[in-house]
C-alpha cells in the first residue's frame, strides 16, 4: 500500500483547486467530493494541502529516528 | 470571454457597487488565462496592471539573489495582488506564478486611476483589502525577524505533542506550524535548512531524524 493524502470528506467542498496543483493526478472529483488515487508517482509535495480552502486534506509526516 | 458582473461582484474591491457601476468598470478590466507554471508578473520588472484571481491559485514571492525563495502569500478565488506597484507607481514588489491553471481579471494602470476618479467609493474597499495584505505582511516579518522557528521545529521533530512515548503522532506541516506558532511558510524553510544542516532527512513522506544529537543542540535540548 502507498501512503497517500488523507482528504476529509466533511470538510471537502469539491472546488477543485487541488486537482489543478497536482503534479501526478492522484486526484479526481467524483460526486463533488476529492478522491485519492494510489500512485508511486505521488512525491509527498503537499501543494494539495497548501491550496485547499477548507482544510480537507492531510498530508501527515511520519517522523522517525535513524538507529545508529 | 466577457468580463462577468458576477464575478466583479464577488471581489473585496466591488464590495457595495451597484450593477450599473459595475457594467461602466468592466470596460477597463481584461481577461487573461495562463497555464500551470507559468509566471505572471517578475519582481522588480515595471508594473503594467492589478489582477484579480478569478480560478486557480496563485504563488506570490521573491527570489534572493542566490536562488532562495521565501513564499509571501499563497492567492485564491477573489484575491487580488500587484496592488501597491500600482498605486505608488513602482516596480513589481513580488514574482507570481500559476500553481494551476489560472484565470485573472485585470486592470490596466492608466484604467485604475480613472476608475478611483471617476468612483472614488471604491476607495475605502482598496484600503481594507491593503490593510490586509499589511497586517500579514507584519505577521510574517515577525516570524522571520524574531522566532527561533528552526529551534521550535527541531523540538517538535525531537518531542512531536501528543504521542505516548511509544507511537510519536505524524504531523503535517500546518500541524506543525499550529504548534511552533508560526506560518505554514516557515516549517517548510525551517524543514529544508535542518535537511540542509544534514540533521534531517525528508524522505517522501517521511521525516527521518539522522543526527539526534545535534538536533538536541538546535532545538536548545542538549545536556
Amino acid at each position: 500500500m502507498i501512503e497517500m493524502p488523507e482528504i476529509d470528506r466533511e470538510k471537502c467542498n469539491g472546488c477543485g483547486l487541488c486537482i489543478g496543483v497536482c503534479y501526478c493526478q492522484a486526484l479526481k472529483l467524483a460526486n463533488n467530493i476529492i478522491t485519492v488515487t494510489e500512485t508511486e508517482k505521488c512525491g509527498w509535495c503537499t501543494q494539495c494541502e497548501v491550496v485547499c480552502p477548507m482544510g480537507a486534506i492531510r498530508c501527515a509526516f511520519e517522523i522517525v529516528i535513524e538507529e545508529a | 470571454m466577457v468580463v462577468q458582473i458576477e464575478i466583479l461582484k464577488s471581489l473585496p474591491y466591488c464590495s457595495g457597487l451597484s450593477t450599473a457601476e459595475l457594467d461602466a468598470i468592466r470596460e477597463f478590466i481584461f481577461e487573461r488565462t495562463v497555464g500551470k507554471g507559468e509566471i505572471i508578473l517578475l519582481d522588480g520588472e515595471p508594473a503594467e496592471a492589478i489582477y484579480f484571481v478569478v480560478s486557480g491559485v496563485i504563488k506570490i514571492f521573491k527570489t534572493s539573489m542566490e536562488g532562495k525563495e521565501q513564499i509571501i502569500t499563497i492567492l485564491r478565488p477573489r484575491e487580488s495582488f500587484n496592488d501597491v506597484p500600482i498605486f505608488d507607481s513602482g516596480p513589481n514588489l513580488v514574482s507570481a506564478q500559476a500553481m494551476t491553471p489560472v484565470v485573472l481579471y485585470g486592470i490596466k494602470k492608466e484604467n485604475v486611476e480613472v476608475i478611483l476618479r471617476d468612483y472614488p467609493q471604491i476607495a475605502p474597499n482598496i484600503i481594507k483589502v491593503l490593510a490586509g495584505q499589511m497586517r500579514h505582511l507584519v505577521s510574517l516579518i515577525e516570524d522571520l525577524s524574531f522566532k527561533n522557528v528552526l529551534g521550535r521545529v527541531a523540538k517538535i521533530l525531537l518531542e512531536p505533542p501528543g504521542g505516548d512515548g511509544a507511537v510519536r503522532p505524524r504531523l503535517t506541516q500546518q500541524d506543525m506550524a499550529a504548534i511552533a506558532g508560526t506560518a505554514r511558510e516557515m516549517i517548510g524553510r525551517s524543514l529544508k535548512a535542518l535537511e540542509g544542516y544534514g540533521v534531517i532527512k525528508v524522505d517522501r513522506h517521511r521525516i527521518v531524524i539522522m543526527d539526534k544529537k545535534a538536533l538536541q543542540e538546535i532545538a536548545g535540548l542538549a545536556t
